[in-house]
């Protein structure tokens, strides 16, 4: 094996490892997963569930561009839900609870049906370099693998430490080991690396549950699948449980707070705020005296069940108490107990728009080492530096470049390399300024031609896209020349002003009311248009004149992008920048001046003379 | 960037004995070696030089030249200084030679103080209050460009900002946490912090043409038949304050325009004459071109020689503006005693312009009528243009937001609304939005 040579390896067999390596070998790189476990690959390792508000976006996102998740999920799904259904299409987000053996199995599966990839169990403990360049993974036995380029995902192994109250264990998971090798190798070549945290509630038998006390939460009816390549979801739904917790709860929450590894200093590592600990938010919010705890099952043939709230770093005791005073839970057995885990991670700031390393050339990042939190953002990044690391592996000059108008993908890249991360950084819909673009119902068609163009896209994927945009542009434009006038609409029962204007079927379609049987009887050759295509029309039309904007806004943003800062410009050459803007440039080297605009604390003055010089 | 060399008279047309010429930019320095015979200029020293015109090399001035280097300037770029006679022709051979040398054009409103914010040596607010620092004329704008620059406006804006900031906060809590407990009563409140932040806004737009009218001065125009006195009236403006600015020749034959300085406000006084012979010519053909400039005025001095005419012949025009007019009682010492008394108790002013009397109370009259101006609403003014169109802008927005669409297009409208006014108070960030979210809602899980 050590003679082999590969294009790409990645490190780590988590969402972003899973993704990265798929993602390199259908663009066509001789590709390594090296994993010290080839039993844990796709484990999800905290909440059994996929998608969300903007995380549901990214799976979209990661499936149009023919990566795994969303397939995934859609064979491992248990319990479906459109989140926002009541809001408006661009905020809504598919979510998804998952049976977490179903889902490492088909993501198993998908990997070993995967052209050009080998999965490799081994631990991975440091890099080979040609100079700055990187050459081979070492491996602990001491064997190098030989390669062109590095994916590295590796979530919070990298000097994991984990704690339940001040007990503190090494390891990156419960019951896995850590890994020690990596982080000097980072260092070594000037890397700022820190210090996050993130931390997994307890796990509950679901036997010793009294679940009839407890309100039930239903899936979806009809549940709606992630891919594009999904027709159905055909396996059986299972209901959730809301519990809550009280003013028992809270009191014994309070009286322990000194024996929490938080609080008491022990943790130096910043924690994600969106999942804040029961502790937290008991602080936080001290007036409230009660917070909701969704008990989900873990899968359909499992007594473990996952409660959703209650993360914590108390001691074990103390948690044992508090479980028992909520409802239902009065004589539940506890599986496990709730830790923190704090690990290294690499401030983003140290890669360039590809998620490479500036200082390392061959060397990509993705997932928690980024400093982000959530498999959805995992695998996106994997898949996003998979396709780049084997672009790279081939040489040439081609990149993927996703910027901020074209998919959330793009925006997390572009907030984490532009202005760093002090927690963990987690998608939300409010991130993007392009929201009514971006939605989860059009990321193949942001996406997947982009994709294609750039290998990553197989010919499936591809034949179901081409297929769809080619409904979709026949029919906007029929849409578009088909018209009525009011007074014929009125015979239909839509009643517009009569101001004899003639009404476009894209207009009629926006109107609130009215339904699509109404207007396939007004059209009958709109009668036959997918339900997908029609749906998407139908958003254009209710959007259009907010979308029009936004597109414009789109078009002034392309026009920063496209001005190109060379990676070793010399900021300090530059007249009229102060030094504190030299050094903040220095240190992320955008790679545009839309980037370089981003960055906080740089002027407009700063922007104007950078432009001033490069345009020179 | 900024290619161009810039100029521009720095201080008043034609107010007094010195004009400042200033030119900014690259070639700054060839308007020394071009218009002048100094040779080895060093910066921050001032020469004492003979001006000609670059081009046809006549003898324009004698003056002090100085020259500031880049990036120790005012702009940050190469500056010259011209200090000239403040005579118009000087000025006009000056700014035309000027223009003659390649590259150079002549400056926009608030070009050197924009180049200043973009070479880093002011911020946005810092920029446009200097920049009327700069142009202030009189005192009592001085003062309001001081405040400016003090950040008296930024406050009133930044408190906006604010309040828009936590509306933002809240919707986007609402879109993007579905399954936490947000209480509803959040999304009624944003409909009140919008209509509230609306009328504010609105408020402060529609009292503050003050602010714009401080940086142009206040328009007064003068009407009355050409027997009323008008023009004693506007030589007695003139010898009391000592201080007209200019007297160019108005857009039509017979207006004149005149600039005061009335206890610190300017003022600009215009007279229409020969545009009302008559009340029946004001009806018919002169109507047009006087109601404007009646329309445009701040006050409108109606002025009647009271011992021939009344004051109803301007009964007509006190339909629509009746708020602004002053009525003034001329040839006082042609009347009696209680003829003067009927008249003020009518309201009038009664003056004569003549032997100058009455004069102390016209004038108490129109400062009065001026300042009252900017006690109304906030005494915060919107000194800039720039400002007010920003905030319509925000205000546009804040109008067709509503929660019978869509909630992410609500939020869209408000997301529009705190783009614009981050054009004034600095962008509003992804970040604070989310700080404001984890801080005000129980969050996550």
């Amino acid at each position: 094996m050590a003679s082999l040579e590969y294009d790409v390896i990645v490190i780590g067999g988590g969402h972003a490892g899973c993704e990265a390596c798929a993602a390199a070998a259908r663009t066509g790189a001789k590709t390594a997963l090296v994993t010290h476990k080839i039993s844990t690959i796709g484990e999800m390792s905290c909440n059994p569930a996929i998608g969300g508000l903007g995380k549901g976006h990214l799976v979209r996102e990661v499936d149009a561009l023919d990566g795994l998740m969303g397939r995934v999920i859609d064979k491992a799904g248990i319990q479906f839900r459109m989140l926002n259904q009541s809001k408006g299409p661009a905020v809504r987000g598919p979510r998804a609870q998952a049976d977490r053996e179903l889902y490492k199995k088909y993501m198993l599966e998908a990997l070993q049906k995967q052209k050009n990839l080998d999965l490799i169990e081994a631990a991975a403990e440091g890099f080979s370099f040609d100079g700055n360049k990187i050459n081979g993974v070492i491996l602990a036995d001491g064997s190098i693998l030989k390669t062109k380029s590095v994916v590295l995902t590796s979530g919070t192994f990298l000097n994991g430490v984990m704690f339940v109250g001040h007990e503190t264990s090494i390891g990156g998971r419960i019951g896995d080991v850590t890994c020690t090798g990596i982080t000097p190798y980072l260092k070594s070549k000037g890397l700022k690396v820190g210090r996050l945290k993130t931390g997994t509630p307890a796990r509950l038998n679901g036997d010793t549950i009294n679940w009839s006390v407890l309100e039930k939460q239903h899936g979806d009816e009809q549940p709606e699948a992630f891919s594009y390549l999904t027709k159905e979801i055909t396996q059986p739904q299972i209901d959730c449980y809301v519990t809550y917790t009280n003013e028992k709860t809270h009191k014994i929450i309070r009286d322990n707070f000194s024996k929490c590894a938080l609080f008491s200093g022990l943790i130096t590592g910043v924690g994600p705020r969106y999942c804040p600990s029961i502790e937290d938010k008991l602080v936080k919010f001290a007036d409230r005296t009660s917070h909701q705890i969704f008990l989900e099952p873990e899968g359909y043939n499992t007594n473990v069940v996952y409660p959703n709230g209650i993360s914590t770093s108390l001691p074990a005791d103390v948690q044992d108490a508090f479980i028992h005073t909520m409802k239902g839970l009065e004589n539940v057995e506890i599986l496990r107990f709730a830790y923190a885990i704090e690990y290294d991670y690499v401030d983003p700031q140290e890669l360039d728009n590809r998620l490479s390393v500036k200082k390392i050339p061959g060397l990509y990042l993705a997932g928690q080492i980024n400093g982000t939190t959530g498999y959805e953002e995992a695998a996106a990044q994997g898949l996003y530096a998979g396709v780049n690391a084997a672009l790279y592996a081939k040489g040439g000059d081609k990149d993927f470049i996703i910027d901020r108008s074209e998919a959330y993908i793009g925006v997390m890249v572009d907030d984490l390399i532009t202005k760093g991360v002090d927690e963990p950084y987690r998608m939300f819909t409010s991130r993007s300024e392009y929201r009514l673009y971006l939605r989860s119902d059009n990321a193949d068609m942001r996406l997947t031609q982009k994709g294609y163009d750039i290998g990553c896209v197989g010919e499936e994927r591809y034949t179901v896209f081409k297929a769809k945009k080619e409904n979709l542009d026949k029919y906007k434009k029929l849409s578009n020349d088909l018209d009525i006038s009011p007074n014929e609409l009125d015979k239909y029962g839509v009643i517009t002003k009569k101001d004899g204007v003639r009404r476009t079927a894209f207009n009629v379609m926006s109107y609130e009311g009215v339904s699509r049987e109404t207007v396939s009887e007004i059209w009958p050759e709109l009668a036959n248009i997918p339900d997908d295509v029609y749906e998407q029309i139908e958003i254009e039309a209710r959007y259009a004149g907010y979308i029009k904007r936004q597109l414009a806004d789109i078009e002034v943003f392309k026009k920063d992008e496209k001005l190109k800062i060379k990676e070793d410009l010399d900021y300090r050459q530059i007249g009229g920048l102060s030094n504190e803007m030299v050094a903040k440039l220095t240190k992320v080297r955008p790679s545009t001046i839309g980037e370089a605009s981003r960055i906080p604390g740089v002027t407009p003055a700063a922007i104007t003379a950078i432009l001033g010089y490069i345009k020179r | 960037m900024s290619e161009k060399t810039i100029y521009a008279l720095s201080t008043l047309y034609g107010k007094s004995g010195v004009a400042v010429i200033r030119v900014s930019g690259k070639h700054a320095l060839s308007a020394i070696m071009e218009m002048t015979d100094i040779k080895n200029v060093k910066p921050r020293y001032a020469y004492f030089a003979k001006i000609k015109h670059a081009q046809t090399n006549n003898a324009i001035d004698s003056g002090l030249v100085l020259y500031f280097k880049a990036p120790f300037s005012f702009t940050g770029e190469d500056i010259v200084e011209f200090q000239t006679h403040g005579s118009k022709a000087v000025i006009a051979s000056m700014l035309d030679s000027l223009s003659s040398m390649p590259d150079y054009r002549l400056a926009e409103p608030g070009e050197f103080s924009k180049r200043a914010f973009y070479n880093g040596k002011m911020d946005l607010t810092q920029a446009e209050g200097l920049a009327d620092l700069i142009e202030a004329e009189t005192s009592e704008q001085q003062k309001y460009a001081l405040r400016q620059m003090e950040g008296g406006l930024k406050n009133l804006y930044d408190d906006w900002r604010e309040k828009l900031l936590t509306i933002l906060a809240h919707l986007e809590a609402y879109i993007d946490f579905p399954d936490e407990d947000i209480p509803p009563s959040v999304i009624e409140n944003i409909q009140n912090s919008v209509f509230k932040l609306k009328e504010s806004i609105f408020k402060h737009l529609e009292g503050n043409t003050a602010g714009e009218r401080l940086r142009e001065g206040f328009r007064i125009t003068i009407i009355g038949e050409p027997n009323a006195g008008k023009s004693s009236l506007l030589n007695a403006f003139a010898g009391r304050t000592a201080a007209i600015v200019s007297d160019i020749a108005g857009t039509t034959r017979d207006a004149i325009d005149i600039h005061l300085d009335i206890k610190g406000y300017p003022v600009m006084i215009t007279d229409t004459a020969g545009l009302r012979e008559t009340e029946e010519e004001i009806e018919k053909q002169g109507i047009d071109i006087a109601y404007n400039k009646i329309q445009d005025a701040d006050l409108v001095v109606c002025l009647f020689d009271a011992s021939k005419d009344s004051v109803q012949v301007f009964d007509n025009l006190k339909k629509s503006f009746k708020n602004k007019m002053l009525f003034v009682a001329n040839k006082c010492d042609k009347l009696t005693f209680e003829q003067c008394s009927v008249l003020e108790k009518d309201g009038c002013i009664v003056i004569s312009a003549k032997e100058k009397r009455g004069l102390e109370v016209l004038f108490e009259r129109i400062y009065n009528h001026i300042s009252s101006q900017f006690t109304t609403g906030s005494n915060l003014l919107i000194t800039r243009r720039r400002y007010r169109d920003a905030l319509q802008e925000v205000l546009d927005n804040l109008q067709i937001f509503n929660f019978d669409k869509e909630i992410e297009l609500s939020a869209e409208d408000i997301r529009l609304a705190a783009r614009a006014l981050g054009k004034i108070t600095g962008r509003i960030e992804v970040d604070e939005i989310l700080d404001k979210i984890f801080g005000s809602f129980c969050i996550g899980k």
